[in-house]
């Protein structure tokens, strides 16, 4: 097995309206490694998942994913092995109906229709989507469209797995669907969430963004049960440890 | 609140085609081609022709009974569109005062003539289109278009368009709610929001259709779209495509209108 790991150096990213969203981050999560990011409102979470696939480029410092550095020419590759479920999931479905959305990639992957079938099935059935196939993910609501936002991108099997706020706007019963599935997810993962409780759920390790910056870095436990540390990042504990 | 249900509209637009009749079921492909036929059919005639038009209202009509469109929708549609046509023509009648007969000793003017030409044209035309769309469904109709061969980039234009339509008015909707929900009457509706509206409209679009087009680089895009869908010519098919041809060269090529007519006399005189 190949060594899925992410490593971000020293790392600086500014939003062409000068903004520096990441300041000089660092760190290197290594095979099958989960990891929680956490943070404030506009502490940079999204903008550093927006870094593991080149949709954003670091205006300095490296990023390494896998044992390739990204780069515009390594972009492609680099693509195939991440998977990134976004904040928005409007911005993820693009194509007519919920099945071909989730077909897309698969297809894209150059793969027999019997194995894309096969895939959109397993991966809509995993999100508890099925019944949704047949329609445009214009016409959804807001959890139904993370869902299949999430199928489509299980649909790819990438080899790390990253995701923004993946259960804000899942019913309870979809967000247990969804821990259950990271939780069986063997490669890497990386999540950012401000649900404490699904971060403590599904990952080991826990990272707090603040300004930009790695505040803290370590086991979630550790962190997740750390209130001061939590309180200046606008967090509070996990409600599991607030009894 | 006018703008939510125009958009319901087209949603509806969208809703028929998923419909499940024998209009439905046929190939795109064929449906397509017998649509530009007739649209050229149609398209040929003279433009002081009026009865020899009159029977093509017949495929129209045909596709909607067996599609189970419903009447008023379509009308609605055309009649939504018809300024348009009646731009067009309106000057005829006084551009052109020829005087033409009909029959028995009736005259009309030439320009009147050409205008009633020029509507009948675009209601069978505009309605076909829309009887094509509903039955077929645009991405249908998209993928068709790539089966016969016409080039990736341009399917996949036409694609795009389609779904950011939606992205479009999607966006639209939420910002005429937002403001309709914090202003009162008639303040904060005057011309200087709108065009500040529209300025913070089109940098939400683009800034939305680049994020689109990431995520679908993120899962391999690289120009074409590729699909499931397969096509497959039926007997149906065969049996719709031959009728139709034999209708539109009859329509095209026979008074049919007179011999109609003729037959309607032999029987009563
Ligand atoms: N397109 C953009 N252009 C300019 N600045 C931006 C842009 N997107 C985000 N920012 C800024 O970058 C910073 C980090 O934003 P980011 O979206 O990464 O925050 P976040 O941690 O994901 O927050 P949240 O928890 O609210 O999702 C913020 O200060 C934000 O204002
Ligand atoms: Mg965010």
């Amino acid at each position: 097995m190949s060594h899925h790991i992410v490593e971000f150096k020293n790392v600086s990213f500014c939003y062409p309206d000068g903004t520096q969203a990441l300041k000089d981050i660092s760190f290197r999560i290594t095979h099958g490694e989960s990891v929680g990011i956490i943070g404030a409102n506009g502490a940079g979470k999204s903008t550093l998942l927006m870094h593991l696939n080149g949709y954003l480029m670091p205006t300095s410092g490296t990023v390494n994913i896998g044992d390739v550095y990204l780069t515009k020419k390594t972009q492609q590759e680099i693509r195939r092995k991440v998977g990134i479920v976004f904040q928005n999931s409007d911005d993820q479905l693009f194509m007519p109906t919920v099945y071909e959305d989730v077909a897309f990639g698969p297809l894209n992957l150059g793969l027999d229709e019997a194995a894309v079938r096969e895939r959109v099935d397993f991966a809509l059935n995993l999100v508890n989507g099925l019944e949704l196939k047949n329609k445009p993910p214009h016409h959804l609501s807001c959890g139904q469209k993370s869902a299949v936002a999430i199928a489509s991108v299980i649909a790819m099997e990438p080899d790390i797995l990253a995701m923004d706020e993946p259960a804000a706007n899942l019913d309870p019963r979809s967000r247990r669907l969804l821990i259950n599935l990271l939780k069986t997810f063997e490669h890497s993962k990386i999540i950012a969430s401000h649900d404490l409780d699904l971060i403590m759920d599904v990952c080991r390790r826990c990272i707090v963004v603040r300004d930009g910056a790695v505040a803290a870095d370590g086991p979630v436990m550790e962190i997740l049960t750390d209130k001061t540390l939590l309180e200046e990042n606008h967090l509070e504990l996990p409600l599991s440890l607030q009894r | 609140m006018t703008f939510d249900t125009q958009y319901y509209n087209i949603g509806f637009l969208d809703q028929l085609s998923y419909k499940d009749t024998f209009v439905h079921r046929l190939d795109p492909r064929v449906k397509l081609v017998v649509t530009l036929l007739f649209l050229f059919t149609v398209i040929s005639f003279s433009k002081y022709e009026i009865f020899a038009l009159v029977p093509f209202f017949l495929y129209p009509v045909l596709l909607m009974t067996l599609g189970e469109i419903p009447f008023m929708f379509i009308l609605k549609k055309v009649l939504l569109v018809s300024p348009f046509a009646v731009f067009i023509g309106i000057f005829n009648p006084l551009l052109d005062s020829g005087q033409v007969f009909i029959f028995n000793g009736f005259t009309i003017s030439a320009g009147w003539l050409s205008f009633i030409s020029i509507l009948i044209k675009f209601t069978l035309t505009v309605s076909t289109a829309l009887l094509l769309i509903a039955t077929t469904s645009f991405p249908g109709v998209c993928h068709a278009l790539r089966r016969l061969k016409l080039p990736a980039i341009f399917v996949s234009q036409l694609l795009f368009l389609y779904r950011y339509l939606f992205v479009l008015m999607e966006e639209t909707m939420r910002i005429v709610r937002a403001r309709n929900m914090r202003s009162f009457g008639e303040r904060g509706k005057d011309m200087r929001i709108y065009v500040r509206l529209a300025g913070t409209l089109f940098l939400r679009a683009v800034e939305r259709a680049e994020r689109i087009y990431h995520a679908m680089l993120s899962r391999g895009f690289q120009g074409d779209m590729p699909t499931l869908k397969h096509f497959q010519i039926k007997s149906g098919d065969v049996f719709f495509a031959l009728s139709a041809l034999a209708l539109l060269f009859v329509f095209r090529f026979f008074p049919a209108t007179e011999i109609l007519g003729r037959f309607v006399q032999g029987v009563f005189l």
